[in-house]
């Protein structure tokens, strides 16, 4: 029974609200607005840079507010993601670094496949927009796009001018091939360098590049894109020969050991050696730091492995991943599929690479860095898009699909270690490595399947 | 907090008899503990109300987070918690049947006996010398306390700039010298060098210990045995050490738990375990395979593994060492 008193309180609180809808258009305006929360791990100044990208989006347009916040280190941030996403909490986005590609990949319904996000939002969105060695890298076996890639980049080298010209080397002329690159560091440290060759990223540079130039397996299963019973194939000639080589040449004074990671890379802009490979990503410490000339070149390749048509590198860097959580609103798939369309444009990538030093991950962001002379003035800098897109890709040279990759990276570079310290010979190093990372291979799959 | 309750153990029974307090009454001594003061409470409810924040604190931070570990110890589990197995002991078996685990485990009493000897020892010698009437003794206690307020992360950044064979000026020096400094591939030098960043952040935290602990002593004691003429060696050996003991054995315990624990900065920062696995001890391995590695359950099981170690390490000091201690 609705009697007058109850009558009049409903009316009462139904013209208040309206009143108060009415007076707060402002407020009414803000809870329309869709905010996505967005988790990175590039610290400054890269993270700045990132951060302005986001800001540009936001205002550019209304509906959507991005937050973008810095998480630390990429396993940080992926420790951070997968925690948040325990607690029903995960970000809308995160930045996930390449070797955890496959984690994210066995997630299931963590992830929201970014072809998926597109198709349902109704999106355009051009998995073949991008350079095909980063296309394959985030594809799924079916060819299907599950990450929207970002910030990419790939091994190759940087040489001191300075030091090839006192050692009688033509500066002009970086070895092309590893019987060369040996050759040089011979004449290099004739000439006196303490240090002619180093290398970051010990397992990424020296295997798993090499495996994709040379269009040989890493691991089985098409590098472990066919499925998770991958096996690693690293005792093959050609990564036999090779350690064997690096550790030749190591007793013999011409590569010295720099560390693991990215720690070697402070020795060649303070001018120590004479020779690195690392991530092209290297490149603007050294425009800022290196008081000599310097070059960058493609990596060398070995001519019988080759074929004398060595294929395009893989990528290293970061690409943007969706995740679930019970509470997400078809409202805000939509506002993050509107973000990635916007960070898929060209302009963006081609302003992106052309700011940092990253590769470009569109084939029409090249033409625009080209367009805009971006090479002529800054040579050497168009080395990394060339090593990426140089041949089409191969089973070999898609990129690598194993679970638990930083931990089988770690067991490699421990194994390598060893082998340095003289305990033991190059075969010897890669059958424990084998052995060892295939351990964790099984594991991965046995925690994932199912 | 615990220093000061177990150097307070030379009145013993404190941590079981409550000081004098006001809302205590005490009262007469009982039949059955003649020589016991009991203290009862007015209130039933108070003691427990007393007693909640110390058992909350407890139950959030030790026992929960515990009790996390021994589940996720016998489960398989992916990265993201969607799927879980039951497992029985399996994670157990297969660290425990990895040789690097073995290997680590050796590593890890390396590193932990030369840590807290190194540790302790430069403590006690450079508080004795401190204690000596010497000019200047308070800047010296000053400088000597000062490492202690570093971040084990930055200490480690800074042995990095002193010893690297690049960079670093001291490892720049042994290169010229012609001796062949590397500790990113010599596993010996590595552990030398994590083991003394480790003891260098300790030996602060002891000196202060063992100062308080000399001065502590009285110099009567020490008169007289100068009297009689008993020389400064002698008189550190029979009359300073022993009375020094209950500081020591503290110590003792304190050190062997730091070198387990906290030390993962040190390592992390220095030589991230390498090369090959040289400086990897056992709770750095956690984190590896915890954090960097995605493996819950293996790592679960070495925490597992570790927490009974160092029960038992603890138990057996407080069993066998304490018996020689000197309580004043």
């Amino acid at each position: 029974m609705l009697t007058r008193r109850k009558f009049a309180l409903l009316t009462g609180a139904a013209t208040t609200s309206a009143l108060l809808l009415a007076a707060l258009p402002g407020a009414a305006l803000a809870q329309q607005k869709t905010v996505v929360e967005f988790w990175h791990g590039l610290p400054q100044p890269l993270g700045g840079q990132l951060e302005q990208i986001v800001k540009d989006f936001n205002d550019g347009q209304q509906a959507v507010q991005v937050n973008a916040s810095y998480k630390g280190s990429y396993p940080e941030t992926m420790q951070a993601a997968i925690a948040a996403f325990r607690a029903g909490n995960a970000p809308h986005i995160v930045q996930m670094f390449e070797v955890g590609t496959a984690t994210m990949m066995a997630a299931g319904p963590a992830v929201k496949p970014v072809y998926q996000l597109m198709e349902e939002t109704g999106a355009s969105f051009d998995a073949n927009a991008y350079i095909p060695a980063v296309k394959g890298y985030y594809s799924s076996k079916d060819g299907k796009m599950m990450a929207l890639p970002f910030n990419s980049s790939t091994a190759i080298m940087f040489y001191n001018k300075d030091a090839f010209q006192k050692a009688g080397l033509d500066p002009a002329k970086p070895p092309a091939t590893w019987p060369e690159l040996v050759d040089a560091a011979k004449k290099l440290k004739a000439s006196g360098s303490s240090c002619p060759f180093t290398t970051s990223w010990p397992t990424w540079v020296q295997l798993e590049q090499l495996g994709a130039i040379h269009n040989t397996p890493f691991a089985s299963q098409a590098n472990g894109y066919g499925g998770l019973n991958a096996e690693l194939k690293i005792d093959a000639p050609l990564y036999v020969k090779h350690v064997q080589a690096l550790i030749d040449m190591q007793k013999e004074g011409l590569f010295k050991y720099g560390g693991r990671d990215n720690k070697p890379d402070a020795l060649f802009p303070s001018g120590e050696c004479a020779m690195i490979q690392g991530s092209s990503s290297l490149r603007s410490r050294i425009i800022k730091e290196a008081t000599f000339a310097w070059g960058a070149a493609p990596l060398p390749y070995w001519p019988e492995f080759a074929n004398n048509d060595p294929k395009n590198g893989i990528i290293g860097g970061a690409a943007f991943w969706v995740m679930t959580s019970p509470k997400r609103t078809p409202a805000e798939y939509k506002a993050v599929s509107q973000f990635f369309t916007y960070l898929a444009k060209p302009e963006v990538d081609a302003k992106w690479h052309m700011d940092t030093g990253y590769v470009p991950v569109t084939l029409k962001g090249i033409e625009i860095a080209k367009a805009q002379g971006y090479y002529e003035k800054n040579p050497g800098a168009d080395v990394p898009a060339a090593q990426l897109t140089r041949t089409p890709t191969t089973e070999n040279s898609m990129g690598l699909r194993l679970g638990n990759l930083p931990e089988i990276r770690n067991i490699i570079q421990e194994e390598l270690e060893k082998a340095f310290q003289g305990q033991q010979d190059a075969k010897q190093a890669l059958d424990a490595s084998i052995k060892r990372g295939n351990t964790v291979l099984r594991n991965f799959e046995r925690a994932n399947k199912g | 907090m615990r220093g000061v309750a177990l150097l307070d153990k030379r009145r013993r029974g404190f941590l079981f008899n409550p000081p004098h307090a006001s809302p205590l009454r005490h009262a007469q001594p009982t039949k059955d503990h003649p020589l016991q003061r009991r203290v009862t409470f007015d209130n039933r409810l108070l003691p427990y109300l007393l007693l909640a924040p110390q058992v909350a604190v407890t139950l959030v931070f030790f026992i929960w987070p515990a009790a996390q570990a021994i589940w996720q110890s016998v489960h398989l589990q992916d990265a993201f918690g969607i799927r879980s197995e039951f497992v029985w002991f399996e994670n157990f078996t297969h660290v425990l049947s990895d040789p690097n685990y073995l290997d680590t485990l050796k590593v890890t009493i390396v590193f932990s006996v030369a840590v807290t000897v190194l540790a302790m020892g430069v403590a006690l010698l450079l508080a004795v010398l401190a204690d000596s009437k010497i000019k200047g003794a308070r800047a010296y206690k000053t400088l000597l306390i000062w490492p202690y307020a570093l971040a084990p992360a930055v200490a480690a950044v800074l042995w990095m700039f002193i010893f690297n064979p690049d960079i670093g000026s001291f490892g720049r020096a042994l290169r010229a010298l012609g001796y062949d400094w590397d500790y990113r591939l010599n596993g010996g030098q590595a552990l030398v060098m994590v083991i003394m960043a480790a003891s260098w952040k300790q030996v602060s935290y002891n000196f202060i210990f063992f100062l308080a602990g000399l001065q502590a002593i009285p110099r009567s004691v020490m008169e007289a045995a100068s009297i009689d003429g008993a020389g400064p060696v002698r008189r550190f050996w029979t009359i300073t050490f022993p009375l020094l003991s209950p500081t020591t054995f503290f110590l003792l315990v304190v050190d062997m738990v730091y070198a387990f624990f906290e030390t993962f900065g040190t390592i992390h920062a220095l030589t991230q375990g390498g090369p090959g696995k040289a400086t990897e001890t056992l709770i750095f391995r956690v984190y590896q395979d915890g954090v960097v590695n995605n493996d819950l359950g293996g790592s679960s099981a070495q925490s597992v593994i570790l927490m009974v170690i160092v029960i038992a390490l603890t138990a057996v000091q407080f069993r066998f060492v304490e018996r020689k201690v000197h309580y004043a």
